[in-house]
């Protein structure tokens, strides 16, 4: 078996040369390749803005997965204190799911800049060997005549062709993982936001926002009854107000 | 000289020299890929990464020279390398 450096430089030269053989038209002149090289440095300037761009609202999806997970434990309280424990479980499992998944968008984030940082150092190298062909274009037409000059700066092609293989290459692969990442990061918002995830529980067709919310709900109004029943019931807000006879006619409203 | 290039890491200078234990720390990756032995690939490929950088002085960056070997990128997995020795999807395009 050839080695793997064997097998892959001669992959990567098939790639590197493809894409020469595109840039050169036989009557073409450097100073054509030379404009061509910096609409490829142009292309691959916007390919690492889209990187960075699309780091950041992979960024802005797991902040927005990490508040669903604080959301989810504080149901989860409220569920148990209101004793549906069916609710509790339910909440808990789907933080625990989002959780596992956050933990891997971590790491991929992490990853992802690190691609980022070299992605830009690549684009700082390509920018230098771009202006280095330019000056040995300049120098060797001055000397030479243009059939002659293209075969002198033969090195310096096939050099900066490589460089854009390598650039090119890197962002794609850059691209990819940033995509399959959104769109786990998507596949998760969506459970959450559906409530899709309910579906694993115990609870049959209900919507664990909704049952919290009617919990809740539920509990504040009994603790406010008990707290105007206390009201009511001692006298003390219609000795305070003298003559309240506004105030014990809405608690009496409000209790029916 | 030997000029080796690193996929995102940009070009290295060796000694013609030190080719010889670059193929030996090459063949251990390729036994790697072969067994479809994770531990031993990052091992291994981590060593023929480190050894070029290592070994190696950095060609500057404003210069143009064509490498004499190529190595996938310092974080290339087992099944992105195992792509390379199958002839498709590590060089895409």
């Amino acid at each position: 078996m050839a080695g793997l450096m064997s097998r892959f430089t001669t992959l990567f030269k098939v790639k590197a040369n493809t894409m020469l053989d595109k840039a050169e038209d036989p009557g073409q002149t450097l100073d054509y390749s030379y404009q061509q090289q910096l609409e490829m440095l142009q292309k691959v300037k916007r390919g690492v803005a889209d990187v960075v761009t699309a780091k950041k609202r992979l960024q802005l999806q797991t902040a927005k997965l990490e508040e669903s997970v604080v959301k989810l434990d504080g149901q989860a309280r409220q569920a148990l204190a209101g004793n549906r424990e069916d609710l509790a479980r339910t909440a808990l499992e789907r933080k625990a799911l989002i959780q596992g998944q956050l933990q891997g968008l971590d790491t991929q984030i992490t990853a992802l800049e690190q691609q980022q940082q070299n992605l830009i150092d690549q684009e700082r190298r390509l920018s230098a060997k771009v202006e280095s062909f330019r000056t040995q274009k300049e120098v060797v037409k001055a000397q030479y005549s243009a059939a002659e000059a293209q075969v002198r700066i033969g090195e310096a092609t096939t050099g900066l062709g490589e460089e854009m293989s390598d650039v090119g290459l890197a962002l794609q692969r850059a691209q990819d993982k940033t995509e399959q990442m959104q769109a786990r990061a998507a596949a998760v918002n969506e459970l959450v936001d559906t409530g899709a995830i309910d579906d694993l529980t115990a609870a049959p067709g209900s919507d664990l926002d909704a049952q919290i919310a009617a919990l809740t709900a539920g509990s504040q109004v009994d603790a406010e009854m008990a707290k105007l029943r206390a009201e009511v019931g001692s006298g003390t807000p219609a000795a305070e107000l003298g003559q309240g006879d506004a105030e014990p006619a809405k608690s009496e409203e409000e209790s029916k | 000289m030997t000029v080796v290039r690193i996929l995102g890491s940009g070009q290295f200078r060796l000694d013609d020299s030190d080719v010889g234990h670059l193929n030996e720390l090459d063949n251990a990756v390729a036994a790697a890929v072969a067994a479809g032995d994770g531990a031993a690939f990052s091992r291994s490929f981590g060593a023929l990464v480190a050894y070029v950088r290592d070994q190696g002085t950095t060609v500057p960056d404003g210069e143009l020279v064509t490498s004499d070997h190529v190595l996938p990128a310092a974080d290339t997995t087992l099944e992105e390398a195992r792509e390379a020795f199958s002839g498709e999807g590590a060089i895409p395009g």
